[in-house]
């Protein structure tokens, strides 16, 4: 393969290797994420699977009725999902709008859970470059530890590669330290090879994450469309040595699904991406679920929506 | 920091096979003790014993043939293609009813994960009673003129690899067409069919029309070679299938043969490649490679060679092998120890002959009959591991630089069964199925079966075909 140089070096080199990609096959493809959904998950295996969930959870509220309190009882959930269980692993971030982050940052200082900040007008992404660069500053010195950037799918839809991967670069200067994940919004991007080459772009680019959706758009994460983003960071490990992460978001509620995106980090990527800090889950309710699924793991028995916190 | 996350043993409960200490063979509506001397069937993962099973002497098969010939004249022949039709229908939905406790049985008796049974094997043995329930009333209708007519009595003998699938590939077809059956299954897998005779007492199938007779290949001759039949259809082994040529030549008995293969998976370099390595693994790991439509040689472009078997080893090292009654395992045990005697010398003839040896790392039981997933490249046509058929979880790759010497080597080969063609180019698609000599060519998938699609070889895979419209040709006096 090309130098990475050599493939960013201009519009049209980035064209030829985005479209010299090799193609996906949708019904082998989806074959193969109904396969590996039927793996069986008990006992042990489903207790660890859970904890890892709810550590891999980026606990989100995008909404435009957020409030200061919404956001401060959502952290505290985020701190200490369930108070009758302290073991229970605190979640990877909670994830916010940017006037809201500054306020998430200090709810969650000195706790090891970050601040994910949605960012660059999001859901839709159509703002001016500078408006998008400013609402990521906003972000980052608020103090949030990821920003959560939207591509724009115009652009990228109308072939326009150069100008998305320009703006990607751009925002990931402006993060400074803090990680970027690029959400494709896949469910626009409508075909898996428009997935695939979304993702080698927000790569090359220097996405720390690829992240399927905003949540606003149907469909959002899909079993399938997360398998070509996790193919994508493993094939992208294999050529450069370094480990980006994947982000599914939007319509994962349940255990039962979570453990199916696990067992598929697990076997497409590997085991190396069992990890917060290279998988997370976009979710709200999800771990709500999980906390149940979790007190009937260890209870014996099922107790019920009452006995979990509703933030 | 990644966290170590094993899957539990996720075990089938085996009591759900019902297994009984005894079997017995099925004849004329009975089941009866047979004059042969019985055989022990063994769980191949665990080599323990699963039942004794009474066998058919030649005395068993002249009553079978005859009964067979009697429910044929008698009963089944004159009877409507509705009211068949009716049979068969109930014995697919019998099947479905029961597809669990069936996919549990199959597992233990033949060693494929229980995935594997319970959503392929089963699901597709019921597919096919339904399919061709549909066509008993219609058979007018077929493409052979106006009231073809059954053949009368059909001798059956069928392989290990899909035990109660094969049965159904064979039963179903001659039953829709007004034929009777004698059903041989294969001497390390006899349980499922037996099963398959108790759905078919319980449906009420008239006596006779269905038999089957446990026994060894002897067996298989004895009623292959029967002068009260009027059709023979054999899968299995090339070998024993030119036997059988032979043995029918002159006798004006109609035969079907389906038989080994040694099939070309041909992946071009503007492959998916992912979806590729998906189906090179399918292709040759399914059922651990006992299939005799195995994708056993992968034929790849030089261009993508390394990527393609950079990203194989990966994905192979990820199978997980081991009791296939967990519903975890991708592959299971080989069926027989003389199959994995097989197995383990054709392997050898590969690193003996320069071939390079890669075997996945995956840890295999202490017990029964087990071989790890195994590539082979820098392979030549020559070499016995790219000519001989292996029917074991063992890949040969070769290279090939353009779509022309992709054909000639695919179609190098005295068999003909089956093909994979993996590109995103429609055109490359058609112009290399129209070259391929294969009875099924699969573009960008592998292995997929449906009862609506005729299945069968060329040259030394046999003749015939099975499934479709065109299955139903091989029951019929057209």
């Amino acid at each position: 393969m090309t130098a990475l140089e050599d493939i960013t070096r201009d519009e049209a080199s980035l064209t030829r290797f985005l479209h010299g990609l090799p193609g996906v096959d949708a019904v082998g493809l989806e074959q193969r994420a109904a396969g590996l959904a039927t793996r069986s998950i008990k006992k042990a295996s489903k207790r660890t699977a859970i904890d890892l969930a709810i550590s891999m959870v980026d606990l989100t509220t995008l909404e435009g009725a957020d409030t200061a309190g919404k956001v401060r009882t959502l952290c505290a959930k985020a701190r200490r999902p369930d108070p009758d269980y302290p073991e229970v692993p605190s979640v990877g971030a909670v994830c916010v709008y940017p006037d809201l982050a500054g306020l998430a940052v200090g709810e969650l200082e000195g706790t090891g859970v970050g601040v994910a900040s949605v960012a660059t007008a999001f859901p839709a992404g159509r703002a001016a470059r500078a408006v998008k660069l400013a609402d990521v500053a906003t972000a980052v010195e608020a103090g949030a530890s990821e920003v959560d950037m939207v591509i724009d799918r115009g652009a990228f839809l109308s072939g326009n590669y150069g100008l998305v991967f320009e703006e990607i670069r751009e925002v990931k200067r402006a993060c400074g330290t803090a990680h970027l994940k690029v959400i494709l919004e896949t469910g626009e991007l409508a075909t898996y090879d428009n997935a695939r080459r979304a993702s080698w772009l927000a790569l090359l680019a220097g996405a720390d994450f690829v992240k399927t959706s905003t949540g606003k758009v149907s469909p959002a994460a899909t079993l399938p469309v997360t398998h070509v983003l996790l193919q994508a960071v493993a094939d992208w490990h294999a050529l450069t040595g370094q480990l980006r992460g994947v982000k599914p978001a939007g319509g994962i509620r349940d255990t039962k699904t979570a453990i199916r995106y696990l067992v598929a980090v697990r076997e497409v990527a590997g085991e190396q991406w069992l990890d917060p800090a290279l998988f997370r889950f976009g979710a709200s309710s999800l771990l709500n679920d999980l906390l149940m699924q979790r007190r009937t793991q260890f209870d014996g028995h099922y107790s019920g929506p009452d006995y979990v916190t509703v933030d | 920091m990644s966290m170590e996350w094993e899957y539990a043993p996720a075990p089938e409960n085996r009591d759900i096979a019902r297994l009984k200490s005894e079997y017995r063979m099925f004849l004329d509506g009975e089941f009866v003790e047979g004059a042969g001397p019985g055989l022990k069937s063994i769980n191949p993962a665990t080599e323990e014993v699963l039942a004794d099973v009474s066998t058919a002497a030649p005395s068993d098969v002249d009553t079978a043939v005859a009964a067979a010939r009697r429910a044929q004249d008698k009963v089944w022949g004159p009877m409507p293609g509705a009211e068949r039709a009716k049979y068969i229908f109930r014995i697919a939905r019998m099947i479905a009813e029961r597809s669990r406790e069936l996919a549990v049985l199959e597992t233990l008796d033949n060693g494929k994960p229980i995935k594997e049974s319970r959503d392929s094997d089963i699901p597709t043995a019921a597919a096919h009673f339904f399919y061709h329930a549909g066509w008993a009333d219609k058979l007018d209708y077929a493409g052979f003129g106006p009231d073809p007519r059954p053949l009368g009595v059909a001798a059956q003998v069928i392989p290990w690899n899909f035990p109660l699938l094969m049965a159904a590939w064979k039963i179903a077809p001659a039953l829709a067409c007004g034929n009777t059956v004698v059903l041989k299954p294969a001497e390390t897998t006899p349980l499922t069919a037996l099963v398959f005779a108790e759905i078919c007492a319980e449906a009420g199938l008239p006596p006779g029309v269905v038999n089957i007779l446990p026994g060894a290949g002897d067996i298989g001759a004895e009623l292959v070679g029967h002068a009260g039949v009027d059709k023979v259809a054999f899968t299995g082994s090339t070998e024993v299938g030119k036997q059988i040529q032979r043995t029918l030549a002159g006798t004006g008995r109609k035969l079907t043969l389906e038989l080994g293969g040694k099939a070309a998976n041909i992946v071009f370099e503007d492959a998916p490649i992912d979806q590729a390595v998906e189906g090179i693994v399918n292709g040759i790991f399914f059922n651990q490679g006992h299939v005799c439509c195995a994708g056993s040689r992968l034929l790849v472009q030089e261009s993508v060679a390394d990527e393609v078997l950079g990203k194989l080893r990966t994905r192979i090292g990820r199978l997980r092998i081991g009791d296939p009654l967990d519903k975890n395992t991708d592959v299971g045990a080989i069926n027989s120890a003389e199959q994995l005697a097989r197995i383990r010398e054709l392997t050898s003839s590969g690193e003996v002959e320069g071939a390079d040896r890669w075997t996945s790392p995956c840890p295999l039981p202490d017990k029964g009959f087990f071989f790890a997933p195994t590539v082979f490249s820098q392979v030549s046509q020559s070499m016995r591991i790219a000519r001989e058929e292996i029917f074991g979880p063992v890949l040969s790759v070769l290279s090939f630089r353009t779509p022309d010497e992709a054909v000639a080597k695919a179609n190098n080969t005295p068999y003909g069964l089956s093909a994979g063609i993996w590109t995103e180019k429609g055109s490359r698609i058609l112009w290399a199925a129209q070259r391929m000599r294969a009875g099924v060519v699969w573009a960008n998938t592998f292995n997929r079966f449906d009862p609506a699609a005729p299945f069968g070889g060329y040259q030394e895979s046999g003749f015939g075909r099975e499934g479709g419209r065109t299955g139903l040709e091989a029951y019929l006096d057209v």
